[in-house]
């Protein structure tokens, strides 16, 4: 089988303005739903306990509240968890209250209105802790970014890694953006999920980027932009297939991994998908705009071509 | 013909071979055990094995099977979790109190198999249930002791050289000395030069005041001092929480993180952890049988009967010479190349030590060890809070000499030197603990969540397989063994380096596959490329491979960036998913270039002419 038989021959680049208008859309509405909603962050950088409790039965959730608030937890969120019979209870940080007494209350709670309940898990991060987690997951993005950039830099030409750079920096700003709007808990597993999007997307990028590399050298004739198109097309199949079979095996995650890998799941989709569309709409547009030519790449030409290698 | 190595293709057999060796013991799965250890620390023997047998089938619990492991303790394995609690039960009413039971999980593979060495990976709290806790350490707390701890021993320096002062004052990581007469400064600084030679003395702003400040080596060294105390306390109470497989573990400059697999009453081990360790030195008595006085239950006048680590009785004076508080530093220091422990003590131990050892020389001085704990326990009706505490020797040395405040303990081996010097920092007056981090994680969500993530593996890789094997005929075929390979592997990997699995490492192993695949789609469509440019099959095959290689490197490369951060930035869960992400990028451009062309050779290599190539 073979869905893509014939060469396409998209003009991906001729209206590259519109395009960029539309990124640049995504990225002020992500970061305007940021703004304005917030995230929903997790107790791994709020700091806070987090209890989760399976019942027999669906238990009413409005009673559980009703509960809590007599015990005095009365800022608990309650929301089920997957199934209706499972419940997580989120209580904020407080200045005193240990983690166990606060588990033992709404262990108590689930009880008074099941005696079934069952106590699946619980955790608790200091405020402190949260604050430090939050600190070394954005130090992880920041280095990350620096690294690959300079990788990028040191394998292509800087036209090309600028492009690549400020297309990764658009992906993982769509996936928070999708966060802010969804109200979907951003916790430390988003976190790696946004630095995998990271590494995914320039990956796409870099195939683009390498095909350009190669059919610069051949195409002596033709202008940069017919050449990125003529790149893009060849492996457009290869980018098609590569973030379809991805995305259907993170598809599986969502689907059968269960409430916790949920929201990471849903982070890697969003960025499979954005970091499809920025591969080839943004980075070899703005490497285009940035003047990219044959001449940028006569001295370091091939440089990485295959030695004896299978 | 296709060209291709041979020593490539033997390489990629022997790679597979190892992998599927090193990842065998994990097809067997795992049971629900019991680990059991002897409280007095002696191994368990052979009969044993009988004696537990015979219990439980008189009991009419199932057992798999019951054996030793090198370590000496006793592992009973069950079919299901309630044969499992019901032995427990069972063996806590037979022995009470004698051992130390663990409720964990063991791995059906044959008992050969971990004779070789070959384990199965260890499965993540998230995955097995249990409780993971973080310790902050108050470092800041044990500078401003040592520096308290100096201020004593300034002023009673000074009073003994009968220098009279205004004032000593401690403050930050500095002592202030204000005397009253300016004439005697260099007096005073002789007197704390010869207390203690290494301490940094600056004058002050009149000539009145002296200084002494701790560097910032002091600092650092004493900051290491408070983390290493208590992850020593820590291990130490831990095992004798009885858990299997236990993690302590320093974790950045003041967080000490503990695993406890398979526990899951977090006010218990909370209590346990958060026990208060303290030193005593006595003397030993020279004169009575500690063994006759065990035996007729009557201690002589003025003596204690204590237990040393072996369990042997030694008897000791009421009188405490130094306690724990008194411990300033311990440290394993072999001198003259005899292993010795050199410990220091404040002003205070240091003069009653001078006293003790001024009248003992040649006699036996002993180390208590004690542990207190604090328990909530119901008397009639009411809740008191009652003091509970162990007591070792953990040393007993003759007294060489006199000394005072800086001594060695010698006479012992390397090992035990070590563990000394751990035990009597552990019983020093200890930096304050804080719990900032708590998980818990039931065991019915483990399980739940090692169903769902093979399921999701399950399914991903079915579909994704279906599709390769659709869409590239023969040639998405070997992209799928490939691919199994590569799951292979990446568990081979983690088995090797004994990494436990968490729900992110899975989520890690599927995102893998995914990505994976990746490099055969990039090979893959290069070669049809290659045959609708008119290239023969066999010099397609070799073209895609080649041209191919430079794109998959630098986009492997990149994700492995993103991945290193991850490991060196992440902590806990995300550890283990970028582990798995940065080996299955390894793995994965190994099989997906080597693996998939040896196969490719086996399939086109021996056929003298290819017309048509299956993909």
């Amino acid at each position: 089988m073979e869905l893509f038989h014939k060469a396409t021959n998209i003009r991906f680049l001729e209206r590259r303005r519109y395009w960029y208008a539309a990124s640049a859309l995504l990225v002020v509405l992500s970061l305007a739903a940021v703004a304005v909603r917030g995230l929903n962050l997790g107790i791994d950088f709020t700091g806070g306990v987090v209890v989760e409790m399976h019942f027999p039965r669906a238990p009413d959730l409005d009673r559980l509240r009703r509960t809590l608030a007599e015990t005095g937890l009365g800022e608990a969120q309650v929301q089920s968890f997957g199934t209706a019979q499972d419940v997580l209870i989120r209580v904020p940080p407080a200045e005193g209250a240990a983690a166990r007494e606060i588990t033992e209350q709404v262990r108590a709670a689930a009880a008074a209105i099941d005696a079934g309940a069952e106590l699946r898990r619980t955790e608790s991060v200091g405020p402190q802790a949260g604050r430090e987690l939050a600190e070394k997951g954005a130090t992880a993005l920041l280095m990350a970014l620096l690294f690959i950039g300079v990788y990028v830099i040191a394998r292509f030409q800087w036209k090309f890694a600028v492009g690549a750079i400020v297309a990764v920096l658009h992906d993982p700003i769509v996936v928070v953006g999708v966060f802010a709007l969804s109200g979907l808990t951003f916790d430390l597993s988003v976190l790696a999920a946004i630095l995998a999007v990271i590494g995914y997307s320039l990956n796409d990028t870099v195939v683009v980027f390498d095909r350009v590399r190669e059919r610069l050298v051949q195409m002596r004739k033709a202008t940069a932009l017919e050449v990125m198109d003529v790149a893009i097309n060849e492996t457009l199949s290869r980018t098609l297939l590569t973030s379809g079979t991805t995305a259907l095996v993170v598809l599986a995650l969502i689907a059968f991994g269960g409430p916790a890998l949920r929201p990471f799941g849903i982070a890697l989709l969003t960025g499979i998908v954005v970091g499809t569309y920025s591969s080839i709409y943004v980075a070899g547009a703005l490497a285009l705009d940035l003047g990219l030519s044959q001449r940028d790449l006569m001295a370091p030409e091939k440089r990485a071509e295959v030695d004896n290698l299978p | 013909m296709h060209q291709f190595p041979a020593w490539k293709s033997w390489t990629v057999l022997v790679v597979l071979l190892a992998g599927l060796v090193l990842a065998l013991p994990n097809v067997f799965g795992e049971s629900p055990a019991l680990q059991l250890s002897r409280k007095d620390r002696a191994p368990f023997t052979e009969p044993a094995l009988a004696e537990f047998a015979g219990l439980l089938a008189g009991a009419g619990i199932a057992s798999e099977t019951v054996y030793l492991d090198d370590g000496g303790r006793l592992w009973l394995r069950f079919g299901d979790v309630p044969a499992q609690l019901a032995a427990r039960d069972l063996i806590q009413r037979q022995y009470e109190g004698q051992f130390a039971i663990a409720t964990t999980f063991a791995s059906r593979a044959p008992r050969w198999l971990g004779t070789l060495g070959l384990e199965p990976m260890s499965l993540g709290l998230d995955l097995r249930g249990g409780i993971y806790l973080v310790y902050e350490v108050d470092v800041n707390g044990a500078v401003t002791q040592l520096v308290q701890v100096m201020e004593r021993d300034l002023r009673k320096t000074l009073r003994d050289a009968r220098i009279q002062y205004d004032d000593v004052a401690a403050e930050g990581t500095r002592v202030s000395i204000r005397l009253r007469d300016p004439a005697r400064h260099d007096d005073a600084l002789a007197a704390i030069r010869k207390f203690d030679p290494q301490l940094v003395l600056k004058d002050g702003a009149t000539p009145a005041e002296l200084l002494t400040e701790l560097t910032e080596d002091q600092v650092r060294q004493r900051q290491d001092f408070a983390i290493q105390q208590n992850i020593t306390a820590l291990n130490n109470r831990v095992n004798a929480l009885g858990v299997a497989e236990p993690v302590v573990q320093r974790q950045g400059l003041n967080r000490i993180a503990v695993q406890l697999p398979g526990i899951q009453d977090a006010s218990e081990v909370v209590r346990v952890l958060g026990k208060v360790a303290t030193l005593e030195f006595r003397l030993v008595d020279p004169v009575n049988s500690p063994l006759e006085a065990e035996r007729s239950g009557r201690t002589p006048l003025g003596m204690r009967l204590y237990r040393q680590r072996d369990g042997g009785p030694v008897l000791l004076r009421r009188d405490i010479i130094a306690t724990g508080d008194q411990l300033v530093d311990a440290s394993f220091a072999p001198a003259q190349g005899e292993p010795a422990v050199s410990v220091v003590l404040d002003s205070r131990g240091g003069e009653e030590m001078l006293r003790t050892t001024r009248e003992n020389v040649g006699r036996p001085m002993a180390v208590v060890f004690i542990e207190k704990e604090r328990e909530l326990v119901e008397r009639d009706g009411r809740k008191v809070v009652v003091d509970r505490s162990k007591e070792e020797v953990i040393s007993v040395a003759t007294i060489r000499g006199v000394f005072s405040s800086r001594f060695q303990i010698t006479g012992l081996s390397a090992a035990e030197g070590q563990e000394l010097a751990k035990l009597l920092r552990a019983g020093a007056l200890a930096a304050p603990l804080y719990i900032v981090e708590q998980r818990l994680i039931g065991p019915s969500l483990g399980r739940d969540n090692i169903q769902r993530g093979y399921q999701a593996l399950l399914l991903g890789m079915a579909v994704l397989f279906a599709f390769m094997a659709v869409y590239y005929r023969v040639f998405g075929l070997v992209a799928c063994a490939v691919l199994a390979a590569n799951v292979v592997l990446i568990t081979a990997l983690l088995s090797l380096f004994k990494a436990a699995l968490t729900l992110p490492g899975i989520a890690g192993i599927v995102l893998t596959v995914g990505m994976a695949v990746d490099a055969n789609i990039l090979i893959f469509e290069r070669i049809r490329e290659e045959l609708r440019n008119g290239s023969s099959p066999v010099a397609a095959i070799t073209a895609g491979f080649e041209r191919a290689f430079s794109a998959i490197l630098d986009s492997n490369v990149t994700t492995l960036i993103a991945g290193i951060m991850l490991f060196a930035f992440g902590t806990g869960p995300i550890k283990g998913f970028a582990v798995v992400l940065n080996l299955g990028i390894l793995t994965s451009m190994f099989t997906a270039l080597v693996g998939s062309r040896a196969l490719l050779h086996v399939i086109y290599g021996r056929r003298r002419r290819v017309e048509r190539l299956a993909i």
